[in-house]
């Protein structure tokens, strides 16, 4: 099962790329490193799931989860994607409207 | 009297340990079957690899949160029933059965309440992106039925 992570530096920000499939056999992954960062004082997260083809709503479970985690600390998890498929899957849920989705980084830094 | 050719209904059954590993093949499966279909463009494609995802990691997950034994290791059954413009999908697992009418409700997606959750979101993906949705209790487990036209009507979202 295909995920890529990839994480950098940007601006004050941490930035994980993410790239594949989001589901449930993945998202552990994913859960892991954003829980990873938010221990390591890291609340300013963009996600940006600009490689990824396929998520579903195990995949939203964690950006929620992470998203709650950082809000608490006074932070925000925002993200990047252009892929009118996985937008889709936002807006049909609602979920446009509870996280901030930039087309790219710095739109999704810039709030 | 005149009568056509019968139409023709292609099935395809597939049994798959549940284990997560499973669900993309699941979705590899599905989206084979419907980009064979030329009513079927590459978003009701994506609309059924997303629905078949939500169905067999419900199932999956029903069945690990069993006790060891045979209704935990059972395989999911996926059958596929594909005819001239309709696909019908079934997802059968061993988990205990459940009652679709007592899913705990949640807050709008707009209330901060919403963040509390962080499941809940596949049964109300796969009512939206079905046409027609039906649960069937069947020997110690549940049955999904999804069947799915070349178009859902569009401006539809999650309640």
């Amino acid at each position: 099962m295909d995920l890529r992570l990839e994480l950098s530096e940007q601006g004050g920000w941490s930035v994980l790329l993410v790239g594949g499939e989001v589901d449930v056999a993945t998202a552990p992954r994913l859960r892991e490193q954003l829980i990873k960062l938010v221990n390591d004082q890291r609340f300013q997260i963009v996600v940006d799931l600009g490689g990824v083809d396929f998520i579903d709503s195990t995949g939203l479970g964690v950006l929620i989860g992470a998203l709650k985690r950082v809000r608490t600390q006074g932070g925000e998890l925002a993200l990047v994607c252009t892929e009118r498929r996985i937008l889709k899957v936002f807006e049909i849920t609602g979920l446009d409207r509870v996280f901030r989705i930039g087309g790219t980084v710095e739109e999704a830094m810039a709030g | 009297m005149v009568v056509g050719p019968e139409a023709e209904v292609e099935v395809v059954v597939l049994a798959l340990p549940p284990r997560p590993e499973v669900v993309s093949v699941a979705r590899l499966v599905v989206g084979a079957l419907a980009a064979a279909d030329p009513s079927f463009d590459d978003e009701r494609g994506a609309d059924l690899r997303l629905a078949v995802s939500e169905a067999c990691t419900n199932a999956i997950q029903a069945q690990l949160g069993r006790p060891a034994g045979p209704s935990h290791d059972a395989p999911i059954e996926l059958r596929f029933e594909v005819g001239p413009g309709c696909i019908e999908l079934a997802v059968s697992d061993h988990g205990g059965g459940f009652d679709p009418d007592r899913l705990e409700s949640h807050p709008a997606v707009t209330d901060p309440a919403r963040l509390e959750y962080e499941g809940g979101l596949g049964i109300p993906l796969i009512r939206l992106l079905a046409d027609e949705l039906e649960f069937r209790a069947a020997d110690g487990g549940t049955t999904v039925v999804m069947t799915f036209g070349p178009r859902v009507s569009t401006g539809r979202v999650v309640s």
